[in-house]
């Protein structure tokens, strides 16, 4: 190596040395430390003792583990392509020549960014089956059905449907990437469309869509990651239900008991670190095969352009 | 479906379903927020009962012939309430005070906004009970570290963890990203690439082994986990730092190097302040998510004196904040508010920070 080279580098890795501590302490110890812990019996108090697959198989025969998975699957299934088609229908909405854009955009805009905390309580006290305001609305609407609207959070079958339609409101940031897709989208495409006299359905499904499949696929993938990580919404709302329930047990009757949820007290409760680590593990797995999954089916419909 | 650039103005039948839309998005969207506030300046007795109120109200009536704040209890016989004298307190002190039947036309109601509730839930959040709050009760003298802590302490945590993230999320990405940006040396492209690939690592596969490293360092139990590793960089920030970087000329560092400039001064000189945008972003998102975090302090914050808001307001929950939904819908819009101010006064930062991370992707 030329001195020149060597003095390059070690300017290199001056610059980057925070990330290089960072990268080591914060990522790479962290990664390989977890996957060894994932072959050990180890609580934090004690030294980790190597037992090979024990933790995967033990994963197999575990009631929690699929549990935890089916219910984290059955809310992303439904709130990702949920929170996919509110947010494009309101970027399209927001696309079209309206007054009042800017207001529009920071109503549908603001409830992501507020804390997940402040919100989950917000949204306890509107599924509130006695006093919330949600039922207070839905309960003429159902009495003429002759039914009555359900307890939503306090109620098994409802609680997942209630954070499902709670997640919904928070789709106001992948609304504004979809803004910037489609304002991104060429001008002459719908103008050589006219031309040829496409209707809105078919200027939508030929030049919308397609123009912004990138952005609608960074969006899927990203949803598909947030919604099997969820935990906060899902650690208050648990814990806040009926009074002093442990969120850490899902109520009502373990219904929100989700992957994240069941991982954490496992770690942080039980201290079966090896576990957890085995839990995260396949989490990890999990998503990869989705991501994968998504991109194949991708592959093909996306249309990069410049 | 017409998209921007389309050559000619919808219909205005149209126009009327494209609004009617947006106005009923707006009232799905934005009622949550307003029914926050409105919860949160209403008396314990307005959030208990059905149906609900949607204002804030205060009702007077005669007792004793004195012109009282009274809640109605009952509509005892057709058109006569029983009332019963209104004090600031939610249940205490019930026995002394004053109760009547009068006639429904007597009382009077208006719309009264109760500001008192927000001092009383930030009071409460901090562990002080309602009753001593109220002055129902004497203070109690309790014991322990933790007596004095409150609202305050809560909220100067949580602005310590974001303004020291935000600091160390600028310096230490705008550092590094220059590094892989703007300098040639062997093995650069190599290293981006294996940073961008840990973009991929689910946060949960780190939380068990990163809990062993802050404890290893004697951290837990302290503020220094939620902002510390900040200075040290973040895969995302740097490349999008990287992103930006690049679309700076060349000749700006070539011309500062011809004028004797250290790499170091080109960076702080040069570079730094032509990046204002990127770094706008990245300082506003760390904070917005410093300022969200939930499981971090979960995890690393064990005594009360150190929580943040978030962390302390769902504590207040799960121990008493059973029904006081006034107080905690109060304190939840004291934590929202901060980033509603921000978003107000950084709304182009937001929503070009929002759309240049989401098109990066």
């Amino acid at each position: 190596m030329k001195t020149r080279d060597f003095w390059d580098l070690g300017k290199g890795l001056a610059f980057t040395a925070p990330w290089i501590i960072g990268f080591s302490v914060f990522l790479a110890y962290p990664v390989l430390a977890s996957l060894f812990y994932s072959f050990c019996d180890y609580s934090i108090l004690q030294r980790p003792v190597f037992i090979g697959l024990g933790n995967y198989q033990k994963l197999i025969f575990d009631d929690v583990f699929w549990l935890s998975l089916t219910n984290t699957l059955y809310y992303a299934l439904f709130s990702v392509p949920l929170g996919v088609v509110t947010s494009l229908s309101l970027a399209l909405l927001l696309n079209l020549p309206i007054r009042g854009r800017a207001f529009f955009r920071a109503v549908f805009y603001l409830p992501s960014i507020g804390p997940v905390v402040a919100s989950s309580m917000l949204w306890l006290w509107i599924f509130n089956g006695q006093f919330g305001v949600l039922n207070w609305v839905l309960r003429p609407v159902c009495e003429w059905f002759g039914t009555s609207p359900p307890a939503w959070l306090g109620d098994p079958a409802w609680a997942k449907p209630a954070l499902i339609l709670m997640s919904l409101w928070g789709v106001g940031n992948s609304m504004v990437i979809y803004l910037a897709g489609l304002q991104d989208v060429p001008k002459e495409l719908y103008d050589s469309a006219a031309i040829d006299g496409a209707n809105a359905w078919q200027r939508f499904w030929n030049i919308t869509l397609p123009s912004i499949s990138p952005v609608l696929y960074f969006n899927l993938l990203m949803g598909i990651i947030g919604a099997l990580q969820v935990f906060t919404q899902v650690f208050v709302i648990a814990g806040g239900v009926g009074g002093n329930a442990n969120p850490l047990e899902g109520s009502p009757s373990r219904s929100t008991l989700f992957y994240s949820i069941y991982l954490f007290s496992t770690a942080f409760y039980d201290l079966r670190m090896g576990y957890a680590s085995a839990l995260a593990w396949a989490l990890f797995v999990i998503v990869a095969a989705l991501t994968w999954l998504a991109t194949k089916l991708a592959a093909s419909r996306i249309h990069y352009s410049v | 479906m017409k998209a921007r650039g389309v050559a000619h103005r919808p219909g205005a039948g149209l126009r009327f379903f494209v609004y009617a839309c947006l106005g009923f998005g707006t009232l799905l969207f934005g009622f949550p927020l307003l029914w926050m506030l409105s919860t949160s300046l209403s008396p314990v007795e307005q959030t208990l009962s059905y149906p609900p109120r949607l204002l804030p109200l205060a009702h007077y009536a005669s007792v004793d012939g004195q012109r009282l704040e009274v809640t109605l209890d009952a509509e005892v016989r057709p058109g006569h309430w029983a009332v019963t004298e209104r004090s600031a307190g939610s249940k205490s002190a019930d026995k002394d005070r004053r109760r009547a039947i009068v006639p429904a036309a007597s009382v009077q109601t208006q719309i009264r906004p109760r500001w008192e509730n927000y001092p009383l839930a930030l009071g409460a959040l901090g562990g002080t009970s309602i009753d001593e709050l109220e002055g129902f009760v004497a203070p109690s003298t309790r014991l322990g570290a933790d007596s004095e802590v409150g609202f305050l302490t809560f909220f100067a945590n949580t602005v310590i963890v974001c303004v020291l993230g935000v600091i160390g999320t600028v310096l230490s990405n705008a550092l590094v990203a220059y590094g892989f940006a703007r300098l040639k040396w062997r093995g650069r492209d190599a290293f981006f690439a294996l940073t961008l690939a840990t973009l991929m690592i689910p946060y949960p596969v780190l939380m068990v082994p990163l809990f062993g490293v802050f404890q290893g360092l004697g951290w837990i139990g302290t503020l220094l986990p939620l902002w510390v590793p900040a200075f040290f960089g973040s895969a995302f920030n740097i490349f999008l730092m990287r992103q930006f970087f690049r679309t700076l000329p060349v000749e700006l560092s070539e011309a500062a190097r011809l004028d004797g400039a250290s790499e170091l001064r080109t960076f702080w000189q040069v570079i730094l302040p032509l990046s204002r945008p990127v770094l706008a972003v990245a300082a506003l998102f760390h904070f917005l998510h410093a300022w969200n975090d939930f499981l971090g302090p979960l995890l690393y914050l064990t005594r009360k004196h150190t929580f943040t808001l978030g962390l302390a307001l769902q504590s207040y929950q799960t121990t008493h904040g059973g029904v006081q939904w006034h107080f905690l819908m109060a304190a939840s819009t004291v934590t929202i508010l901060p980033v509603l101010l921000l978003f107000f006064f950084a709304q182009k930062t937001f929503i070009q920070g929002v759309a240049t991370t989401g098109s990066k992707g």
